[in-house]
């Protein structure tokens, strides 16, 4: 297979295939044969709490092109929903860190209005093809059994946030961690209730288990304390000095970030949260490249880009020759011809028929 | 697949009192054009709102024979008694790719699906020709400007004199021998367009404007050059001219249907061409009429319109450039009936027709217009006597 992938990426073979790339022939063939992208198949879905917003871990088979993951970063995932548009989210990945090739885990919420999510959760099916990116993100963890430190490691998680904690935790344990050699691992996470808690079997066999990690759980349907500084210091008394990772609802990581005042111990990762907007002309309008920032006034992007003094590429200005696509980033744009809208996020949209509806940041 | 309209049919607006058509060539009133606009933009929401799954299906398809037809040819050139079959399946190979998937992605036509491999700003074809390029001078100036003299530089492609707004120059005597070169060379043709030459020549552009347009090109030339004439033929090994001479008749081929093709959109008589005044602030409803008037059709089988990239559906390719092109069928119904009710032409005719109609409008655009349509004068007379002006008498006042 090494020859094979070998050869597929080389030069002369890319050369053949020019202009339209190895990929984009293989794929017609098999799509799990690929030279550069990155695509999996569902090989199984678990459940892992019902409810409202039920929660399932996917094990997803990459193709040979996934260079692997470290414990704590999240992936593109792509997926073609009903009526044939590719939405991609991202996702972090909940398995131990992977090696090139190797099966992953994602475990992800449905949320109501989350169009992957909920597929992935709800219907997908072993055999199921989704696209990928590589693994990104720097919220990771620099530890392993092999570390010559002593250091304590916590981790502080809410609801999904657990996930790339998680990850981490067993990749340490995977390992060959254990807490002999003086080094301990807290792991504290908030959950709404026993019946939201991800992972409560394996968590339970980790805390039972004679390896150093600490796992506290707190439910707040059960009485259990919201994190307060006070109630941390109970549980790791000079947490400002170690080394802490925290991930999950905003309220969560303000909190968290007020208690560590600074120290430069602390790491976060956020979920971005939904944007949700209304009316036409309210809000601001981001152009995140340039760093420009105006309050939308309801006219198009880029007349507003224009008016903000920035001299995005465009054409004829009326939605039909493609010259000003641009990058959508967050928010909602309203198309002026159709009056569709639109909310996905990192979406390509025409700036010239394109209005912000509300918050908005665009590529430009 | 034929959608009706869903509205009865609505007569076409009478003009109000006093009013009068744009020009003799966008003959409706605002009034009328503004109805005529909206009953376009009822066309294009209607399809907009029904793209799916089925237009997902069709275009992966294509793109599914296209690459079939590409891995034959290339295979069926070891074998040198099926070196016709080779050819002709890279050549159907190099049609479709260029036209009913690289002409149409590039338009943006399949980016709601969201799939790199069929998106506008990452498509790169199978054409000496950079994407990027070409849509600069395709989707932006000839989609916008169509057929305004001066603006749309695809009348004449820099070279041919196509429009009798074109001032006459004794170069233009060769027009039927640059067309038959620019057909056999097209693909070459359309990479050095937006070089603008032409005006280099003219003065109007600076050579040092094209170093980044030069860059681009040569790029692409390498690479195309590099496959189709060095690394497959030698692949071939001891049959390497046998392929080298494939490969070029395969891009023969293909340059001479899009020549002809592209040349039958806008080109045949009865096509309108406009002024910049008469295009000037002009409202969405003229927009549509200008394009409806400056495009011509092709009629013919499925089959025709696949391997012409549906460009045999001009006129409903120039109204609805970024809809899938498989919905053009569907939609040219609808179009020439809105037409009947306006009163408008829709140009359309057999591809033999619109043929002869585009080379006789080469021949005569050769000339200058007062000589060609002076009949029973031999035209080396004709050509020599210009030079000669007729003597003015000179009348002495009567005063």
């Amino acid at each position: 297979m090494s020859l094979t992938s070998a050869l597929l990426r080389s030069r002369a073979v890319a050369a053949l295939a020019s202009p339209h790339g190895v990929d984009r022939y293989l794929e017609l063939v098999n799509p799990m044969w690929a030279a550069r992208e990155v695509r999996a198949r569902v090989v199984d879905v678990h459940r892992e709490t019902s409810g409202e917003h039920p929660v399932a871990t996917i094990t997803l088979q990459p193709t040979s092109t996934w260079r692997g993951h470290r414990a704590g970063q999240y992936v593109q995932v792509g997926i073609e929903v009903p009526g044939a548009r590719r939405t991609t989210r991202c996702f972090t990945i909940s398995s131990a860190a992977s090696a090139p090739g190797e099966r992953f885990t994602l475990t992800v919420r449905a949320h109501g209005e989350g169009l992957v999510s909920k597929f992935l959760v709800e219907q997908a099916q072993p055999g199921f093809l989704v696209h990928l990116s590589q693994a990104q993100g720097e919220f990771c963890l620099d530890e392993s059994p092999a570390t010559p430190t002593n250091n304590h490691l916590l981790f502080i998680t809410g609801g999904s946030g657990i996930t790339p904690a998680m990850s981490m935790v067993r990749t340490l344990l995977r390992d060959g961690y254990d807490g002999h050699a003086g080094r301990k691992v807290t792991f504290l996470h908030y959950a709404r209730g026993p019946e939201d808690q991800i992972f409560a079997d394996e968590l339970a066999r980790i805390a039972a288990a004679d390896n150093g990690v600490r796992v506290v759980l707190r439910h707040e349907s059960a009485g259990d304390p919201l994190f307060s500084a006070i109630d941390l210091a109970r549980e790791v008394p000079n947490f400002r000095e170690v080394d802490t990772w925290v991930c999950g609802p905003a309220g969560l990581m303000e909190r968290v970030e007020t208690a560590y005042d600074g120290s430069p111990r602390l790491r976060t990762e956020r979920f971005k949260p939904p944007v949700v907007t209304a009316g036409t002309a309210e809000g601001d309008v981001v152009f995140a490249r340039s760093g420009e920032q105006a309050p939308n006034s309801g006219a198009s992007i880029l007349e507003q880009a224009e008016a903000a003094g920035l001299t995005p590429e465009f054409g004829c200005r009326m939605g039909i020759c493609f010259s000003c696509t641009a990058r959508k980033s967050e928010g909602t744009v309203r198309n002026v011809l159709t009056g569709e809208e639109s909310s996905l996020p990192d979406e390509e949209v025409r700036i010239c028929v394109s209005a912000p509806v509300g918050d908005c940041v665009v590529d430009l | 697949m034929t959608a009706a309209p869903t509205e009865a049919l609505r007569p076409a607006p009478t003009p109000e009192p006093g009013e009068e058509p744009i020009s003799p060539n966008l003959p409706l009133t605002p009034t009328q054009l503004e109805a005529f606009g909206e009953e376009m933009d009822a066309i294009r929401q209607r399809i907009i709102a029904s793209l799916g799954e089925e237009d997902a299906a069709y275009i992966r398809k294509v793109v599914k024979a296209q690459r079939a037809f590409e891995v034959a040819g290339r295979a069926l050139f070891y074998l040198p008694p099926a070196w016709p079959l080779a050819v002709a399946s890279l050549s159907i190979s190099k049609i479709i790719d260029n036209m009913e998937i690289g002409h149409n992605v590039m338009h943006g036509q399949y980016d709601w699906m969201g799939d790199p491999g069929l998106n506008s700003r990452m498509f790169e074809w199978d054409n000496v020709c950079p994407s990027e390029q070409w849509k600069y001078s395709h989707n932006y100036i000839h989609h916008t400007f169509t057929n305004i003299v001066g603006k749309d530089r695809d009348i004449g492609y820099g070279v041919l004199r196509m429009d009798p707004d074109q001032k006459w120059h004794p170069y233009y005597l060769g027009n039927p021998v640059y067309a038959f070169l620019l057909m056999v060379f097209f693909e070459w043709g359309v990479a050095l367009h937006d070089l603008e030459v032409e005006n280099i020549v003219a003065g109007k552009r600076k050579i040092s404007e094209n170093a980044a347009l030069h860059r681009g090109i040569m790029r692409k030339v390498k690479r195309q050059a590099l496959k189709d004439y060095v690394l497959f033929p030698a692949l071939t090994g001891p049959l390497f001219p046998l392929t080298f001479a494939g490969n070029a008749t395969a891009n023969l081929v293909r340059n001479i249907w899009a020549f002809n093709i592209i040349f039958c959109g806008h080109f045949p008589a009865g096509v309108a061409s406009f002024s910049m005044e008469e295009s000037e602030d002009e409202s969405r409803g003229q927009w549509y009429l200008r394009q409806l008037l400056g495009s011509a059709n092709i009629t013919g089988s499925p089959l025709f319109h696949v391997m012409s990239g549906n460009l045999s559906h001009q006129i409903e390719h120039h109204l609805f450039p970024d809809l899938p092109a498989r919905r053009y069928p569907e939609i040219a119904d609808e179009v020439r009936e809105i037409c009947e009710r306006y009163g408008l032409q829709y140009n359309t005719g057999p591809l033999h027709s619109q043929l002869l109609s585009v080379a006789k409008k080469i021949c005569r655009y050769a000339l200058p217009d007062d000589v060609s349509e002076v009949p029973g004068v031999p035209l080396l007379q004709r050509l020599l006597g210009r030079r000669k002006p007729a003597p003015v008498a000179v009348v002495p006042d009567a005063a």
